[in-house]
């Protein structure tokens, strides 16, 4: 289960139900005046006067209270001052649909810079989120309650904790009780009462939430009573074991994100370098090009397909333009690796230019999907799921690649013209079409990862740049011409950088490694797993 | 060959016109040089300074020019490579001989170009907010010193947030090095303890945000409540924000206050999940004034892109034009050394109703907003300094600049590096 997230659709969730449960109330006619009265000391006032305005407002029994306070923790509830009317905005466009606050009647779609933003800061948001959450503790779905009761745990405020008191006793669903009491207990350790304070730390004993965790390490260190300092102490050493282990198996999981993203950008180049031998330099601009494809795909398909899509037509298109670079260039330059390299290396400064030409210099900005966003529960494990879904990804492409190269026609006749050439075409394999086409596959797998890539950094001209040394860190690694060594080398790459980083830094960690390679390939210059046979010999 | 000489003899003509011409037209024109780099890492943000300069001199030209004559840009790529920097500037003031250069970004481009236009004697003006401890007779910063933003932001943080424990993240290069060793000695002066500050760096361009983004979050959950000052450069930015809000870190959890991350960066990101994580800037674009909308309204009309962005270095610009302008007038001449005397004490409208005046140690005086991220891409104002902040060139939180002060107006200092206890000017050595 996610926890955040849910917390946050939990919210959203939370404020329709409510909405529905208030909104046959009889009292509102009389009410409007009311909300109406409220609404203009909330423009002028301060932020610490808006406070004490919010814990009015949501006192009132009017049936918008709630999607009026949701629209000013959003940032959508705006003053217009040419009809002198408090407005909500119903998205974020530079001219929004906007319907009346305090009737929700609409009212058509006004320019942005005519309207003036009731405007909230973060102390004010957790405040709307604290009041909201307390409100939907009346709500018959557990879920929603649990949410309401994990969104006070973030903010654990005295004022809504009367609330959460009333709901314990009552509350039927065991989980849900246990975190009241949880709940509860965060808010007496700040009671002034020293025994209490000791009860309540023991109380939070074995709770791993870092919110829980936090107040429990202040009392331990600051508390002015001795006893308390030891019940929190001895609360939070119940848990420590588990946290370190847990810890581990974070890091594990970043080496192991970070490794299939090294292996997503290498991989391509496994096959164009590895197989074919051949120095591509435009490597990482092909990758460009697919995160490119990934926006231009988000501009015309809603969001939640757009990556599906992009998939096969970012492959599409970078195995083209790869078709293109070797039919144009690199087929004149084979077996000549260092004209090669540098007119590949002419070609990705003249991609990156183009794409500035086209797409101006400024960075794309490449949207995350609802379904990829936010943190999954693996097992005690809290991991983010877009990392988890590019590792699955990682491991279908290659799964795929392996194929491909294993079990097809075309397959046979890569590796076949890569382990000797001249015998190949004597049995009837036209090289030259097979050469086109694996650099294609190579490229259009870069475009793939380009893909992948949009979803965690810049979509920019510069995004080739970044991993290209990287890419040809992993394949020399792991030894050339082998797909399983560029597995291997990504997965370990990615794991030893993570594991070095938290006590070197991430300058450092990247040097070290960096040097352990050259080291490395002074003792075995043929990588992790050398190609063996005469073919490796040529 | 009589048939030849009368055939040849018009384009002779032809070619001695179009050169008499140019050469007249040259006396005509101002010529003003632009150093942005338009190909390159820094194109990203470089460009629409660009821009920025070709629509103020093409608004003024409008107006009637300068001094009688037209203003001619003379706009140069240095293609965000330092040296290929100082090269150009050369070409600027040797060879295209400009009255006055408008450019640089990263500090590494200033310091590259700052020995080039103290040989030659131009001027140059530099939009950008930086991290101090440099006074160039030459130079004008019209961007942020570290006490118009980074120190005003920390006091923010500290007393409306009530923050105790501080992470300094910054990319490895001396803009945040700097900034953040200025920080540490004020936080320090301020009584935070040690464990209470984690300072980290990264190389730049940094992609894989994932342990450092986790090690903040445990930093922040000791029951303390906990900021990020982010002196993270340029692209770094969006994964780490991405890997922010992928990891659940709201700005009511730990909020991120950046130096570096403007509205241009923000309309490369999805901002849903950065509601609330602040900037703190010399200007925002959602700032209402009159001046702004109208800076606004010619800036859409000039890119003829209604989606196009404005951010603090263009406010800076356009602050640095209007005072070189304004000096020229005054002066009457575009002649350098007249042209520097006169820059000094020069008062101008910046775009959030404030006046912007040049000190003599040749920074401004700018008012201090801190903003937060909104769900459209614009930063909504928190807080604001109630009156403006004069650029200080030296810390007075570094124990080596304590005591030094820059003064290009006082004719018994004319000093950028002047040490007030030993009464020394140690020239241009920075």
């Amino acid at each position: 289960m996610t926890t955040r997230t849910l917390i946050r659709a939990g919210l959203g969730g939370l404020v329709l139900l409510l909405l529905s449960l208030l909104a046959p109330l009889p009292v509102q006619a009389a009410d409007d005046n009311a909300l109406r009265a409220a609404l203009p000391t909330l423009r002028t006032a301060g932020f610490t006067e808006k406070a004490a305005l919010i814990e009015n407002l949501v006192q009132l029994p009017h049936p918008r209270v709630v999607p009026l306070l949701a629209a000013m923790a959003g940032g959508r509830l705006y003053y217009r001052a040419a009809n002198d009317q408090f407005v909500i905005a119903l998205n974020d466009a530079a001219e929004p649909a906007i319907e009346d606050a305090v009737t929700g009647a609409a009212l058509g779609q006004v320019d942005k810079r005519d309207l003036e933003r009731i405007s909230a800061n973060n102390r004010l948001r957790a405040l709307i989120e604290n009041q909201l959450a307390g409100l939907g503790l009346a709500s018959s779905d557990p879920v929603q309650r649990k949410a309401a009761v994990e969104a006070f745990l973030r903010n654990p405020q005295t004022e809504g904790a009367a609330r959460l008191r009333e709901r314990q006793p009552v509350e039927t669903d065991e989980n849900i009780r246990k975190l009241l009491t949880a709940a509860l207990a965060l808010v007496e350790l700040g009671n002034s009462d020293a025994a209490i304070r000791a009860q309540a730390a023991t109380a939070l004993s074995g709770w791993t939430q870092p919110e829980i965790r936090g107040r429990l390490m202040r009392a331990a260190a600051d508390d002015a009573d001795v006893h308390v300092r030891e019940a929190a102490q001895k609360a939070l050493a119940k848990t420590e074991f588990r946290l370190q282990l847990l810890s581990w198996a974070e890091t594990l999981f970043f080496g192991l994100s970070l490794g299939s993203v090294l292996i997503l950008a290498a991989i391509g180049l496994a096959v164009t370098f590895g197989v074919m031998g051949v120095i591509n330099m435009a490597h990482g601009e092909l990758m460009m090009l697919g995160a490119y494809t990934t926006w231009l795909v988000q501009q015309w398909l809603p969001l939640n397909w757009s990556l599906p899509v992009a998939v096969p037509l970012a492959f599409l298109v970078a195995a083209l333009v790869g078709i293109a670079i070797e039919r144009g260039i690199i087929r004149f330059l084979y077996g000549r690796p260092l004209e090669t390299l540098l007119a590949t290396f002419g070609v990705s400064l003249i991609l990156q230019q183009a794409v500035r030409s086209i797409f101006s210099p400024l960075n794309r900005s490449v949207a995350t999907p609802e379904w990829m966003s936010g943190t999954i529960l693996l097992g005690p494990l809290e991991v983010t799921l877009n990392r988890l879904i590019i590792i699955g990804f990682c491991i279908v492409v290659f799964a795929l690649l392996w194929l491909a190269l294993q079990r097809t026609r075309l397959g046979l006749e890569v590796r076949a013209v890569a382990q000797n050439r001249a015998m190949a075409r004597a049995m009837g394999v036209r090289s030259a079409r097979v050469d086109a086409l694996t650099f294609g596959l190579g490229s259009g797998i870069a475009g793939v990862a380009g893909v992948a890539l949009s979803q965690l950094t810049n979509v920019g001209p510069n995004l080739g740049q970044n991993y290209i040394v990287d890419s040809f860190m992993v394949v020399v690694f792991g030894g050339v011409g082998n797909l399983w060594g560029t597995m291997v080398a990504g997965l370990s790459l990615g794991v030893a950088n993570k594991l070095l980083e938290p006590w070197s830094g991430a300058v450092l960690a990247k040097i070290l490694v960096l040097a352990f390679l050259i080291l490395f390939i002074q003792k075995r210059p043929r990588g992790l797993f050398p190609q063996r046979g005469r073919a490796a010999e040529v | 060959m009589k048939k030849t000489l009368p055939k040849f003899l018009p384009w002779l003509a032809a070619g001695a016109l179009a050169l008499g011409s140019t050469l007249a037209q040259a006396a005509d024109t101002i010529k003003v040089g632009v150093l942005h780099s338009l190909s390159g890492t820094m194109a990203i943000s470089e460009t629409t300074l660009k821009d920025t300069v070709l629509m103020l001199v093409d608004a003024q030209n409008k107006k009637g020019g300068l001094l009688g004559k037209k203003l001619e840009a003379v706009v140069v790529d240095p293609a965000s490579n330092w040296p290929l920097f100082a090269e150009k500037a050369r070409e600027l003031l040797q060879k295209e001989k400009v009255a006055v250069v408008f450019g640089c970004w990263t500090s590494v481009s200033r310091k590259s170009v700052l020995p080039v236009f103290e040989e030659l004697n131009g001027i140059l003006f530099y939009p950008v907010q930086y991290e101090g401890e440099e006074s160039s007779k030459n130079v004008f910063y019209t961007g942020a010193a570290p006490n118009q933003q980074a120190i005003p932001a920390v006091d923010y943080l500290m007393k409306d947030l009530a923050v105790e424990r501080w992470v300094l993240a910054g990319t490895d290069y001396v803009y945040p090095r700097t900034t953040n060793k200025i920080l540490e000695a004020y936080l320090k002066a301020k009584g935070v303890k040690d464990e209470d500050i984690m300072i980290n760096y990264t190389p730049f361009g940094h992609s894989d945000w994932q342990s450092i983004v986790a090690d903040i979050k445990k930093f922040g959950s000791a029951g303390k409540k906990t900021a990020v000052v982010s002196t993270i450069n340029g692209d770094a930015n969006v994964p780490f924000y991405k890997e922010l809000g992928n990891q659940g870190i709201s700005a009511t959890d730990i909020p991120v206050v950046a130096f570096s991350v403007g509205e241009e960066e923000l309309s490369g990101i999805d901002t849903k999940p950065l509601v609330g994580h602040l900037a703190a800037w010399n200007y925002f674009m959602s700032i209402k004034s009159p001046a702004n909308d109208a800076f606004i309204k010619e800036w859409h009309a000039f890119i003829k892109d209604k989606k196009r962005v404005t951010n603090d270095p263009m406010e800076a610009t356009f602050i640095g034009f209007n005072m070189w302008v304004k000096a020229v007038e005054k002066v009457k001449s575009t002649n350098t050394d007249k042209v520097i005397d006169a820059m000094v004490g020069i008062e101008t409208p910046n775009l959030t109703g404030g006046v912007a005046k040049m000190l003599p140690n040749h920074h401004l005086t700018k008012p201090v907003f801190i903003g937060e991220i909104q769900a459209d891409g614009q930063f909504d104002v928190v807080w604001k300094t109630k009156d403006l902040v004069p650029g200080d060139a030296w810390s007075d939180f570094l124990p080596g600049s304590k005591d030094i002060t820059a003064d290009w107006a006082d004719p018994k200092i004319k000093c950028g590096n002047y040490n007030t206890v030993t009464k020394k000017c140690s020239g241009q050595n920075f």
